[in-house]
């Protein structure tokens, strides 16, 4: 290496680095001024950034910037810009009671809006896209309900859940007959045909075997015909809404080993608002109870028959379940609703010949999917 | 100036100096910060090292490779805490050895997914996803109502964490595999449970997770693990709520018609 004096390359006019391999040389060209700009540039952005932003650690924290900005108030402004076109309504609806909320075309709206929003994001995991349930998770969108069906039963069960651990949970236990041994198994056998005799076509015999034993063990929480009780959340089981499966073995099982399913609390999770909301859309998904009920029927009437689940529940289309046509909500709607039958044992006597049918045939296509 | 590193070139030593010099600065920049990181946890009332069922549950988690998929970091955006419930907090991942944050989001974020679903939820949709929600796409898992939880040596376990600084005592440690047992059968074990909470605090749920009473399976273990994600933190009530009123979205300004208002906004993409 010798040292270097300027050398000007011939053929390109560009001053070489000195350093020869073999005869090549290197030039030296220098860095494109452009991008020598753009470099200074970006170190005097970094350093306005630095000053703008928080960015430096110190012994303390870090140095929090000149405009205060933080990723948590950027979150409280964009809640605020969704509050305040909340807001408009949100006023009227916290003061409205139930009953003003359902005569209230615009606030009913934003309820069941909200509603849909939060059950998708929320519910349909156990409760299914178009709330139509699946084994171990009820049905939301018939009028079969275990712990009842008004807007404030709903409310209740969303705000405490349902044997969820909160102190003001729904409570009740099925004691497991065969696992614990309280009844013998031919003795749960004759009680599981009583029980599936009540659905069935012949009806239940009240002078057997079964029905001394189901009088004995278990019509202080179901009823003495079976209609099921409310207070302790106990089904009804002479219609053909079967939560944990309609065949003998099925009914076999829950008598053996009894369930008892949770419904999760929601309270302090979700804001009153949001649990307001929810159980109003609930409410309105076909089988609410009560004075909402009335007025879905009366827009059912309005709306051409066979199309009232469109109507009422915009979160079908949306869910977007490919193959999966929930066929039980579609059909329990219409079925249960237009037929009038609210009042609960008055609907299983007169209607029972028609009403278990369809509705099996639905749960038949639920169950099918979902094998 | 930018022929000076001529000399750079013919000296070694003094390149060699300036070298170490560049590196030191490099270093302190980045590993000082590290000795201040408390700084930046904010404190948070009610967060404890997993129990020792828990923790089985989350070296679970980690095998099956449930990170690939799920993330556990709700960040501080609008529509997540919407969905998800409050932000992820630093603290809420203290104790977690490798923490659980994820990258991806093929299923929903689990950050917060303790106490949102019922035991037997969760294990419906392990041993078979497509049963309760027919779109997923997660694999089954039903072999871990198979598989007995390893909660045999769950105690060396705990011993390990506690040398990378999770406060685990020696009472707590002694009782790894009866707290472990005691929080997947809750029925004959009274007396476990009474000491497991002593050990833990009262909101520990011990109850039988997967319905099985003859063994604690991998399955009690995930479960435990996955009901009590999101759930240590004591939040202000009114902080909590909050962020959640913010789901509704503005759909019924455009809805005419009181019976048909327009589907809400859907959720926003994962990322």
């Amino acid at each position: 290496m010798s040292d270097h004096k300027k050398e000007i390359d011939q053929v390109t006019g560009v001053e070489t680095t000195g350093h020869e391999w073999d005869g090549l040389k290197e030039l030296n060209n220098p860095a494109p001024r452009w991008w020598i700009i753009v470099w200074v540039i970006t170190i005097i952005w970094g350093i306005g950034y630095w000053i703008v932003y928080p960015a430096w650690p110190t012994l303390s924290g870090a140095t929090e910037g000149t405009m205060g900005w933080t990723q948590f108030k950027e979150l409280e402004e964009s809640q605020a810009e969704i509050m305040a076109r909340q807001n408009q309504y949100l006023g009227d609806f916290q003061k409205a009671t139930d009953d003003q909320v359902l005569n209230d075309p615009k606030l009913y709206a934003f309820a069941k809006a909200g509603g849909a929003a939060l059950f998708k994001t929320n519910c349909v995991m156990c409760h299914g896209s178009g709330a139509q349930g699946s084994i171990g998770f009820p049905n939301l969108t018939d009028d079969d309900w275990l712990w009842g069906g008004t807007i404030a039963d709903i409310e209740q069960t969303l705000h405490y859940g349902i044997r969820s651990g909160h102190e003001k949970a729904r409570q009740s236990q099925m004691p497991s007959f065969g696992r614990d041994e309280l009844l013998s198994k031919p003795e749960i056998e004759e009680v599981v045909d009583y029980v599936l005799s009540f659905s069935s076509d012949k009806g239940a015999d009240a002078k057997s075997k079964g029905a001394e034993i189901f009088a004995n063990n278990c019509a202080s929480c179901h009823g003495e015909k079976g209609t099921g009780g409310r207070e302790f959340g106990a089904p009804n089981l002479t219609d053909a809404v079967w939560l944990y499966g309609d065949t003998r073995e099925d009914v076999y099982k829950t008598v053996f080993y009894a369930h008892a399913g949770v419904m999760p609390f929601w309270d302090g999770k979700l804001s009153e608002d949001a649990i307001r909301q929810l159980a109003i859309y609930v409410h309105s998904l076909g089988g609410g109870e009560g004075k909402g009920a009335i007025k879905v029927e009366a827009e059912e009437n309005v709306v051409p028959a066979g199309a009232p689940e469109e109507a009422e529940m915009p979160a079908q289309p949306a869910a977007g379940a490919p193959g999966f046509e929930p066929a039980a909500p579609a059909v329990d709607p219409s079925a249960e609703n237009l037929e009038g039958g609210e009042a609960h044992p008055a609907s299983d006597s007169t209607l029972a010949p028609e009403t278990p049918e369809v509705k099996k045939e639905a749960e038949k296509t639920v169950n099918e999917s979902k094998r | 100036m930018l022929h000076h590193h001529a000399i750079l070139e013919r000296k070694s030593i003094l390149l060699l100096v300036l070298i170490i010099v560049v590196i030191l600065i490099g270093g302190i920049v980045e590993i000082i910060p590290l000795f201040r990181m408390q700084t930046v946890i904010e404190p948070v009332k009610g967060v404890r090292p997993y129990t020792p069922l828990e923790l089985a549950g989350y070296d679970i988690y980690i095998r099956e490779g449930c990170y690939n998929c799920h993330s556990q970091q709700i960040r501080p955006l609008r529509d997540e805490v919407a969905r998800y419930g409050h932000y992820s907090l630093a603290a809420e991942s203290m104790y977690d050895h490798p923490f659980q944050w994820g990258s991806k989001r093929t299923g929903p974020d689990l950050a917060r997914v303790g106490g949102k679903y019922s035991d037997d939820w969760h294990v419906a949709h392990l041993a078979n996803p497509r049963s309760v929600v027919p779109e997923s796409v997660m694999p089954t898992y039903g072999f871990l109502n198979h598989n007995q939880a390893e909660i045999n040596k769950i105690g060396d376990h705990m011993k390990t964490l506690r040398l990378v600084g999770v406060p685990y005592t020696d009472d707590q440690i002694a009782n790894a595999y009866n707290d472990a047992v005691a929080q997947a059968h809750t029925e004959d074990m009274d007396d476990h449970v009474a000491g497991l909470k002593s050990r833990y605090g009262d909101k520990v749920n011990a109850r039988l997770f997967d319905g099985n009473p003859d063994m604690v399976t991998e399955m009690d273990a995930l479960v435990a693990y996955l009901q009590v994600l999101g759930t240590m933190v004591e939040f202000p009530t009114a902080e909590a709520v909050k962020p959640q009123s913010a789901e509704a979205p503005a759909a019924p300004a455009a809805a005419h018609t009181p019976s048909a208002p327009a589907p809400a906004a859907d959720k926003p993409q994962e990322h």
